[in-house]
């Protein structure tokens, strides 16, 4: 078992209230931060660590948090996304469910080293009963001191509150999720200006992920220098992966980057292995935008190194033979599975969470969509397969925000690693209705 | 979406809903109540039976001191919202990836047998309407609905017959009866 930085005590009866949280070592990153640290020094930490953003893109949130803009007299906004929802990912409704403190801690901590004073998550409207507990949280660390007016006597305010969504995947998208929560449609604005300069409120703005703040705590309190020491050269620390799909014990799991896939996979302490007893098929390691690995990429790489739970070992090989870690939403399919329609699946998500704003992507998205659904239920020809990689390039790097990407990657790894598959969906029509194609055929490790 | 109109007076609403909508409304900076619309449609919504008439759009416009067009373009927007009239307990049963491989499909396939009603579709005694959803954030625990406010994971389909049962029998929260 790896160390556990953030959800060590999740299992502690209670730890959802500030005074258990507090005994178990809570709220000492404030202390320390506010008490000891200027705000730079904080930022400084911070990009020490080298933090990637947890929610999917890595971007380093150090480096994100360094641009934000300082003009005189106008105010700053620290924005947590806690919109979650790229399929196969639910870790960090775990954290917030479980460990609501930490997330405040985290805001705390980061709303200093931004010199923001009003902080706002925004959650996914059907997380409404974590948002309850959230604000029940947020009201005791009121009442304790560590919200509202001078903070722990250092002279630092900060407001928090918690807003919901209302039922759409792009607004997790940071521009989008700005958009939403100045009350409007969430559709992404254009970049340049990024929202570190003119964000909520055309004010300067940072978007970061629940699990990257709650992440800040551990790396005040045990030091950056010590945080690098856990994990490989270009991933370091811990990260949280939500394990789904054909597992015998899927979940929300703290691992130090840089385990095996293999053993995540396989080991008593992770997944357990494949429900009954089946033969792995195919992974989708980083949430669903990412492309899928067949059996053979899966603990190895295609150099035959073994690959390893970090961002650059999962994405060896680029686009042809590797993946991406994304938001660690691991979804795993048995050899039963039938990749078409798990493809025509994720495109009608994404076809359904298209904005519409950008034409590639509102016509692209549904195209894709149809032509999936019909090469799934017998009704495709040949050439769809190629008109398929066809729109993928003509939505891919053409839209204002990365949803156009991520509907196209999927579709385009699908087809590379398992042609025959949707072929034989075509050639045999009266089967592919009535029969699931994994079921026919299994490709094995 | 399209926005089709079915007539619905605007609800009256209780002292707790007028003082939550009041506390959202207080977390915003002065002139930027209109961030708080997505928070007092929720909230409105479960005041009117769990849907927003135009009518009740109306009102929220007027809460919010913003044009009615602003709510409904925010209404036909986002997904969590019912524009048209809804059954007691609303099914949304999550199809996307995750859930389909361990048997979403199933299970949809089985309460529309059940309740005899397609999805989309609402049962005869007005009980239950039948929705799906995409992704809810419950993957490693599928397959999986929400009602309400409340998650039900890992389902099979004697869950499913246990939970409708309890529905019936009025112990679980559904929307308000108008």
């Amino acid at each position: 078992m790896g160390r556990k930085l953030l959800l060590e005590h999740a299992n502690v009866p209670g730890i959802e209230t500030f005074d258990v949280y507090r005994k178990h070592g809570g709220y000492t990153s404030v202390e320390k931060a506010l008490k000891t640290m200027s705000p730079e020094d904080v930022v400084e930490e911070v990009k020490t660590a080298t933090l990637k953003g947890r929610g999917g893109a890595g971007f380093p949130a150090g480096m994100k948090w360094s641009f934000i803009a300082k003009p005189e007299g106008v105010p700053r906004y620290l924005l947590c996304n806690a919109d979650e929802s790229e399929p196969g990912t639910f870790k960090d409704r775990y954290l917030m469910q479980y460990l609501p403190h930490l997330l405040i801690e985290g805001m705390i901590v980061s709303s200093y080293a931004l010199g923001a004073n009003q902080a706002y998550i925004y959650i996914r409207g059907e997380y409404m009963f974590v948002l309850r507990i959230m604000e029940k949280a947020i009201a005791e660390a009121y009442e304790k001191g560590f919200l509202g007016k001078n903070i722990l006597g250092s002279g630092f305010d900060l407001d928090l509150s918690i807003a919901p969504g209302g039922g759409a995947y792009i607004c997790g998208e940071e521009t989008a999720l700005i958009e939403s929560l100045e009350g409007k449609r969430g559709n992404p604005r254009m970049k340049p200006p990024f929202p570190a300069v003119q964000g909520l409120w055309q004010c300067p703005t940072v978007v970061n992920n629940v699990e990257t703040l709650a992440t800040v705590v551990p790396i005040i309190n045990m030091s950056a220098a010590e945080y690098i020491k856990i994990g490989t050269e270009q991933s370091k620390g811990t990260k949280l992966i939500s394990a789904s799909g054909n597992l015998v014990r899927g979940g929300v799991y703290e691992i130090e980057l840089g385990l095996s896939v293999e053993e995540f996979i396989y080991g008593d302490d992770y997944c357990r292995g494949i429900k009954d007893g089946k033969k792995i098929k195919a992974l989708v390691p980083g949430g669903s935008s990412v492309p899928i690995l067949p059996a053979h990429l899966i603990t190895k790489t295609a150099n035959g190194d073994q690959r390893l739970m970090s961002y650059e070992s999962l994405s060896d090989g680029g686009f042809a033979t590797g993946s991406m870690l994304g938001s660690g939403g691991f979804i795993v399919f048995d050899e039963d599975q039938c990749i078409v329609r798990n493809t025509w699946n994720f495109a009608r998500f994404y076809a359904h969470e298209s904005c519409g704003q950008c034409s590639p992507c509102r016509e692209g998205t549904g195209w894709m969509e149809k032509v999936l659904n019909r090469i799934e239920h017998g009704q495709g020809n040949m050439r769809d397969i190629d008109l398929l990689a066809d729109i993928n390039k003509k939505i891919e790097g053409n839209t204002i925000c990365p949803l156009g990407d991520a509907a196209a990657w999927p579709v385009a790894a699908a087809i590379r690693h398992f042609r025959e598959e949707f072929e034989w969906h075509v050639t045999n029509p009266q089967e592919a209705v009535t029969r699931n194609y994994g079921l026919l055929k299994s490709v094995t490790a | 979406m399209r926005l089709e109109i079915t007539e619905q007076k605007r609800p009256e609403l209780s002292e707790a809903a007028k003082a939550e909508i009041a506390r959202v409304i207080g977390h915003y900076p002065e002139g930027r109540q209109k961030s708080a619309i997505l928070r007092v449609m929720h909230i409105v919504e479960e005041e009117a039976g769990g849907w927003l008439s135009p009518d009740t759009m109306d009102m929220i416009a007027e809460i919010l001191n913003i044009t009615p067009i602003e709510v409904y373009e925010v209404a036909t927007f986002y997904t969590m919202f019912n524009l048209q009239p809804v059954g007691k307990y609303v099914f949304e049963v999550c199809r996307t990836g995750p859930c389909m491989l361990v048997g979403s499909d199933n299970i949809i396939t089985y309460i529309e047998n059940k309740l005899d009603i397609k999805v989309g579709g609402t049962s005869a005694d007005g009980m239950f309407t039948l929705k799906t959803s995409e992704c809810l954030g419950a993957c490693g625990y599928g397959p999986m609905l929400q009602c309400g406010e409340e998650f039900h994971e890992f389902l099979t389909p004697e869950k499913v017959d246990e939970l409708i049962e309890a529905c019936r029998r009025g112990e679980i929260k559904g929307n308000k009866v108008i």
